[in-house]
């Protein structure tokens, strides 16, 4: 068994073996950072660029810490030290990093499919650490690794969506898992900003309000809203949106009584969810960023070549 | 230039031409530029014989909206390079759009257009802007630019935002009888939209079109005409939406006309996705093809099945008056990027004749149906008297087609400067083996 793909662009196309593949690995890294020395010499001599052209702390920190734990040479590229901001094209700057010979290039960018341009273009393997609102394929199965410790991921598992699903890789990446492990996925978002037509190519349930999507949750997954939005007309104000979408404790009491709370950060507190519920003993928010690590370093293993 | 024919006889050809209703065997006696005379047998003494036995003669094909580039934008195309390209696939007229730099909004840029055209081997027919730098905002001087030879008005790439001064348009360019070619979008509701809202947004996460941006401003554009009692004529018809706004206003008599791109035609959303794009790729354009291929982003955008279907019925039934290609030539360059980043436009003059053919194989146009959709309606639509159809007296503009001939497109060897289609590696049957402008033979395969 093993992950042969060059490339993890999404979830979309991965099978469910090669999701519980990719989650098996990444349980047994889990133990590497419980160890006094935290590293393993799974991918020494190899070279990973982190391609950032979208700010990131968090996702950029944890391919780094998961690359530097496989004694992997972890450089970070951001856009605003590059040469991107000089006018260079996507794919000459790509050419250039190709030209350094790295194994594996992470990369963000705003623009959906610009992993898929890259990735169609170099010889070393590209991981899409999200690209527009397209696809977020760690996020995910980090995800679905910390649903994991707590539900079996299988048919008869619900898992609520909410928020703006329409510019969310994350729900989109999540989306695609869920439905193949064959989970009932629930998505609720303001009518603005749910895309049109995603119950016609997803198995999923459109609900109107948040209510609806929270009875009988397993999991409750809350998406970040982008503030800057407001400008958009996609909603009259932060206020009417925690009203009506936000997570608080009375609100949660409708799903499942040992329902988890995930959220993908970074959060606005008091806006999609309270501190008392982020904070609160059903939260496993923080589980999500340890397991990301765990995550990065399976994905990284294979591509790396060490699992085939 | 190829060589200065006296008389020309063009023997044993299929003629179709949909202006006289003629489909059959016919000798075609060209002399000095124009058609003589047409006999299913005409012996006569001329310069040259052509035996066509087994070829089709058309009346040369006419496209109401090409962007040609020049002035401003010689690297994606020149007047001379767009002529060559529309000539190999069968166009003796082009319209060219006015969002070159500058703007073909003053009667110097249309003599410009014209003045490069006399080396050019099709007739190139410049459309001028309806407003100054097409901003909306202050009117051509219409009566100016008609007189420097410009066939119609438009502002195409935009819309007209300003209901009024669109009133106004349509009232004083009725004046020179010249046609308001409308781009039809509402502009807040396209907005940073890449692709049809629909399944393929809803999937991928890229920004929707929806088709009401386009319908919206096709009702406000009909309202007007029909207000005004005026013609109108709406570029690139793309939805089911806008077919049926046609089609109504058609109904009540408005003189509303239209256009269909083979583009749209042809292709539906999926096919920005659509991996079988994959194989036929130029090298070079490669990797941008992977997935989300930017030969596949134009406004306005490829939409659903339902509406490519809706299209081919309208173009069959004449709803759809004409085939255009909205050839929008771009950079190998400016299209190897982001879907997000680049420019809108595919190319169309050198695949656009055989896609049509291909809708006679598929039996939703017949061929005289063709012929009205290439040639007649264009030509009526821009008040053109010489051209678009064969009958005596009429300039000797026409294209030999052999049906039967097979060819695989490759953008590599068009005369367009450009290469960005999304037709790259289609097989295709039907291609144009003579061009023929004014008599002369222009284009030979």
């Amino acid at each position: 068994m093993g992950f042969k793909r060059k490339d993890l662009l999404g979830t979309r196309d991965l099978s469910a073996v090669e999701i519980r593949t990719l989650l098996e690995s990444a349980e047994s890294f889990k133990e590497i950072a419980e160890r006094p020395l935290k590293k393993v010499p799974a991918l020494r001599g190899k070279t990973v660029v982190n391609l950032f052209f979208e700010p990131s702390t968090r996702t950029r920190t944890s391919f780094e810490i998961a690359a530097k734990r496989l004694s992997a040479d972890a450089v970070n590229m951001s856009a605003a030290t590059s040469s991107v901001v000089k006018g260079e094209s996507l794919i000459d700057t790509v050419d250039n990093i190709q030209a350094m010979a790295p194994d594996i290039v992470v990369i963000r960018h705003r623009y959906v499919g610009a992993a898929h341009l890259i990735a169609g273009r170099i010889g070393a393997s590209v991981i899409n650490a999200g690209d527009g609102a397209n696809e977020h394929p760690t996020q995910a199965l980090l995800d679905l690794l910390t649903i994991a410790e707590h539900k079996k991921l299988e048919p008869g598992l619900t898992v609520a969506i909410i928020g703006d699903i329409a510019h969310s890789r994350v729900a989109r990446s999540n989306i695609w898992a869920l439905t193949t492990l064959g989970v009932t996925v629930k998505v609720c978002a303001p009518p603005t900003m749910l895309p049109r037509g995603l119950e016609e190519i997803a198995e999923i349930c459109v609900c109107r309000r948040p209510e609806e999507a929270l009875v009988g949750a397993d999991v409750v997954m809350m998406l970040r809203i982008q503030l800057e939005r407001q400008d958009r007309l996609l909603f009259p104000s932060i206020r009417d949106y925690a009203r009506i979408f936000g997570l608080n404790r009375r609100r949660l009491e409708l799903a499942r009584p040992d329902a988890i709370v995930m959220h993908p950060g970074p959060m606005n507190r008091g806006v999609e969810i309270t501190s008392e519920v982020a904070d609160g003993e059903r939260s496993v928010i923080l589980n999500q960023v340890s397991n990301g690590v765990a995550l990065r370093m399976a994905v990284l293993f294979f591509l790396g070549g060490q699992g085939a | 230039m190829s060589e200065k024919l006296f008389s020309l006889l063009l023997k044993n050809g299929r003629l179709i031409d949909a202006g006289q209703n003629l489909d059959g065997n016919f000798d075609i006696f060209l002399v000095d530029g124009k058609v003589r005379e047409l006999a299913p047998t005409l012996s006569v003494t001329v310069d040259q014989v052509i035996d066509l036995k087994g070829l089709w003669v058309l009346p040369g094909a006419i496209d109401l909206h090409v962007h040609l580039r020049e002035p401003g934008f010689e690297y994606k195309e020149t007047i001379l390079s767009g002529a060559r390209a529309a000539v190999a696939g069968g166009f003796t007229s082009v319209a060219c759009m006015a969002n070159t730099n500058p703007v073909n909004d003053s009667a110097t840029v249309t003599r410009f257009i014209l003045e490069q055209a006399r080396s050019a081997p099709a007739k190139v027919l410049p459309i001028a802007a309806i407003s100054q730098g097409m901003q909306g905002e202050i009117l051509v001087e219409m009566g100016d630019l008609v007189e420097a030879g410009a066939v119609a008005f438009s502002d195409d790439g935009k819309t007209v935002p300003n209901s009024k001064l669109l009133r106004h348009a349509m009232e004083y360019s009725s004046l020179f009888e010249k046609p308001l070619f409308c781009h039809c979008q509402d502009n807040a509701l396209f907005a940073d939209g890449l692709v049809h809202e629909g399944v393929i947004s809803a999937a991928h996460g890229l920004a929707g079109i929806p088709p009401l941006a386009e319908e919206i401003d096709i009702a406000r554009t009909i309202m007007l005409a029909e207000y005004l009692k005026v013609p109108v004529h709406i570029c690139h018809l793309s939805t089911r939406g806008g077919v049926e706004l046609v089609k109504a206003a058609k109904a009540r008599g408005v003189r509303v006309t239209a256009e269909a791109t083979p583009h749209h035609l042809f292709l539906d959303e999926r096919a920005v996705v659509d991996l079988e794009y994959r194989e036929a790729l130029d090298e070079n354009l490669k990797p941008s093809m992977l997935c989300y291929n930017t030969n596949t982003k134009m406004s306005p955008p490829l939409r659903s099945a339902e509406d490519v279907a809706a299209l081919r019925q309208a173009l069959a039934e004449g709803t759809i008056d004409a085939i255009a290609t909205d050839h929008a030539p771009h950079e190998a360059t400016e299209k190897a990027v982001e879907y997000g980043l680049a420019p809108f436009g595919v190319v169309g003059l050198e695949t656009a004749l055989s896609l049509a053919l291909r809708l006679v194989q598929e039996g939703v146009l017949t061929p005289l149906q063709l012929v009205a959709r290439m040639s007649s309606a264009p030509a009526e639509i821009l008040g053109l008297k010489d051209r678009g159809s064969l009958a005596p007296g009429m300039a000797a503009d026409l294209m030999i087609v052999d049906p039967e001939r097979e060819w695989v497109v490759d953008p590599g060897k068009f005369y367009s400067l450009a290469r960005n289609t999304p037709f790259a590696g289609w097989c295709l049957k039907g291609q144009v083996v003579k061009t023929i402008v004014d008599g002369q033979i222009v284009f030979s395969l």
